[in-house]
């Protein structure tokens, strides 16, 4: 069953990769989108109910529910025909990274840790949120720099292939930095009190996590603009994939 | 059936002096279209064309020859029918103008269709042609991108402000090609604060006309700190803005249209964070692009306005067998009531309602199917034939 709704879901973000890279199959795109994030859904549902306690504690777990809250994200945020290649940064990454998933375990029903469910939904559900927003980011930093870049190169064509303006993409990067911020907060304070009250030591992956809280804390403190903003989301976003990709395993361990 | 002919010059095949001699306001048009009886003139600066219905060519071309002064043989075109309006949608699309897809020519068809008072036929036919034209840009970027260097000066500055609403305009050069810059910044909601020239008169007649205030060259470089989009067209032999006038310090980005030739701006300033430097060159290649995205989108116009034009054709041939159909059901209706009246004094009322009720269901059952294939077989080139056979069969006539 989880298996059955794996295929369908990667299929429908994979599908969605390809087809943002032409105008004409970004309604296609789109859907794929909606459909993958609809059985990514009912996939995580059928973890949720068969598993014995939160099933998304593992690293490959959090990767599954990390790609789902970033299709999420980009649905509410920002699915418009205008930042179809928004669509083009984010789906090929979240279909990367669901095709890793698997790998080890991350869709199939997890077993059971010793750490409450209620603890880790506050901390791994808000963490991963928040990264899921700075994934988001990222992808409109990168959108940002090659509009820019464009623009510097008085490219032909600029009005032609037409990107969302530089100031509507400053702005929805500093948007989205200060919802996720405070998930990145809150998400870190369970850990910090879960941390303290069993008085474990700091990990390497606590320790980048917190750093990436500083960088984007100073984000949101002096508000950036141009390609400084833009190249710091970036910088944020390598702190988040070395934290999601290198030193998430082993951190329930 | 009504038929459709279409009388007119464009600038095709007419030159401006022969256009502007027939060209209409929204009054004459509609004095003229009322003269020739059931049509609708549509005339702008690109074309002047009669739309007819049931009427004759001759006296549209009189018409047209009475206003040119002179004889339009060799000039003018006659379209008719499916051709007539498979011309008028391929007009309101944009198609047949000058810039493939200009918006314009959809609400100068709009004013000739309501300024006039149109039949049945021409009713259809410029209702349909108005939901082309509207289909076209909704479902082809045809009319996107700008088609003129001032507009493509416009939307770069909206590339980067997005919204130009409340965006501050420093205007340097008083002359006409700065000032249409200028207007279509403008009808994008920005503010022209400043305007700056060698000459002061200029200057302030020019800031007077967008309410902004003038400046001599010596203070351009304190304007510049105050705004967020500069467009220069001097006709200095020399730059007259260097990028070390640009303040270093700034939070928002500056844009910079030079139109001049020779240039007025330093292109050094393209160098500077968060500037953007557009000159004459630039702009034009901007606009040749964007004119080829059009004419790429033209092919796919043309396809839908196709599409439409078959379905009008199909509509007008349905036309050949409503009025068989409608003899056809009346002379069955007429046959069931006499039989009805027939047996209505020798049943109870109630008997009578259920008689008319099964009567009228089986009436409905029998013609179901001719009507439907006479319909099928109008949309293919045989309608007037199944039309025929059918008054012929059962001894219609249209006026039963």
């Amino acid at each position: 069953m989880v298996e059955a709704l794996f295929w369908p879901a990667l299929l429908g973000y994979g599908e969605a990769a390809f087809a943002y890279a032409s105008a004409r199959t970004s309604r296609a795109a789109t859907w794929g989108v909606r459909l993958g994030w609809m059985a990514q859904t009912a996939l995580l549902a059928v973890q949720a109910v068969r598993a014995d306690g939160f099933p998304w504690s593992s690293w490959s777990g959090s990767l599954n529910l990390f790609v789902w809250l970033v299709v999420g994200t980009y649905l509410i945020w920002g699915c418009r025909p205008r930042y179809r290649l928004l669509g083009l940064a984010v789906m090929p990454l979240a279909a990367g990274l669901f095709a890793v998933a698997p790998v080890g375990g991350g869709t199939r029903t997890g077993s059971r840790t010793h750490y409450s469910n209620v603890f880790l939904v506050l901390h791994v559900g808000f963490v991963l949120a928040a990264f899921a927003g700075f994934t988001l980011a990222a992808a409109l930093a990168a959108l940002y720099l090659w509009e820019e870049g464009r623009l510097k190169r008085r490219s032909a064509d600029i009005l032609r292939l037409r990107l969302p303006p530089l100031a509507s993409l400053e702005r929805l990067t500093w948007r989205t930095i200060l919802v996720s911020l405070p998930l990145l907060t809150l998400g870190l304070a369970a850990g910090v009190v879960r941390l303290t009250q069993e008085g474990h030591s700091f990990d390497a992956l606590e320790a980048l996590t917190l750093a990436t809280w500083v960088l984007y804390g100073s984000f949101v403190l002096t508000r950036p603009t141009g390609r400084r903003a833009a190249y710091l989301a970036l910088g944020g976003f390598a702190l988040v994939i070395v934290a999601r990709l290198a030193l998430a395993g082993g951190h329930f361990g | 059936m009504s038929t459709l002919s279409l009388v007119g010059l464009s600038h095709h095949v007419a030159p401006v002096e022969l256009r502007e001699r027939v060209t209409l306001d929204q009054t004459a048009s509609a004095e003229l279209a009322h003269e020739l009886g059931d049509a609708v003139c549509l005339s702008t600066c690109n074309r002047t064309e009669l739309y007819i219905a049931d009427g004759d060519d001759e006296a549209a071309t009189a018409a047209l020859e009475r206003l040119a002064g002179r004889s339009l043989d060799g000039v003018v075109y006659r379209l008719h029918d499916d051709a007539a309006a498979l011309h008028l949608f391929r007009v309101a699309a944009g198609l047949d103008s000058l810039v493939p897809g200009e918006g314009e020519i959809l609400g100068q068809v709009r004013d000739a269709f309501e300024s006039a008072d149109p039949g049945p036929l021409l009713d259809r036919v410029f209702r349909h042609a108005l939901a082309v034209g509207k289909r076209v840009r909704s479902e082809t970027a045809i009319g996107e991108s700008p088609a003129s260097v001032s507009s493509a000066a416009a939307a770069l500055a909206a590339q980067v402000f997005g919204d130009l609403d409340g965006r501050r305009v420093l205007l340097v050069g008083a002359g006409r090609i700065g000032e249409l810059a200028a207007m279509n910044l403008a009808t994008r909601g920005a503010d022209i604060a400043y305007v700056a020239n060698r000459s002061g008169g200029a200057a302030r007649e020019l800031a007077h006309t967008f309410d902004a205030k003038a400046l001599s060259l010596d203070e351009l470089g304190t304007a510049l700190g105050d705004v967020d989009v500069v467009v220069s067209s001097t006709s200095a032999p020399d730059v007259v803005m260097r990028a070390t006038d640009v303040p270093a310090k700034r939070r928002r980005p500056l844009f910079f249209i030079d139109i001049a030739v020779p240039r007025d701006l330093d292109p050094a300033i393209q160098e500077l964070d968060g500037c953007f430097l557009y000159d004459i060159d630039d702009l034009e290649a901007v606009v040749a692009e964007t004119l080829s995205g059009r004419r790429a989108e033209a092919a796919r116009a043309e396809q839908l306005v196709a599409e439409e034009a078959e379905r009008f054709r199909s509509w007008r041939a349905s036309l050949d067998v409503v009025p068989a159909i409608a003899s056809l059901r009346a002379y069955a209706e007429q046959i069931r009531s006499s039989e009805l009246a027939k047996v209505s004094g020798r049943v109870s009322e109630n008997e009578r309602r259920t008689l008319d009720s099964v009567t009228q269901q089986i009436l409905n059952k029998l013609l179901h199917l001719p009507t439907v294939r006479m319909k099928e077989a109008a949309a293919g080139a045989n309608g007037a034939s199944y039309a025929d056979a059918v008054r012929h069969l059962f001894g219609l006539d249209d006026d039963r």
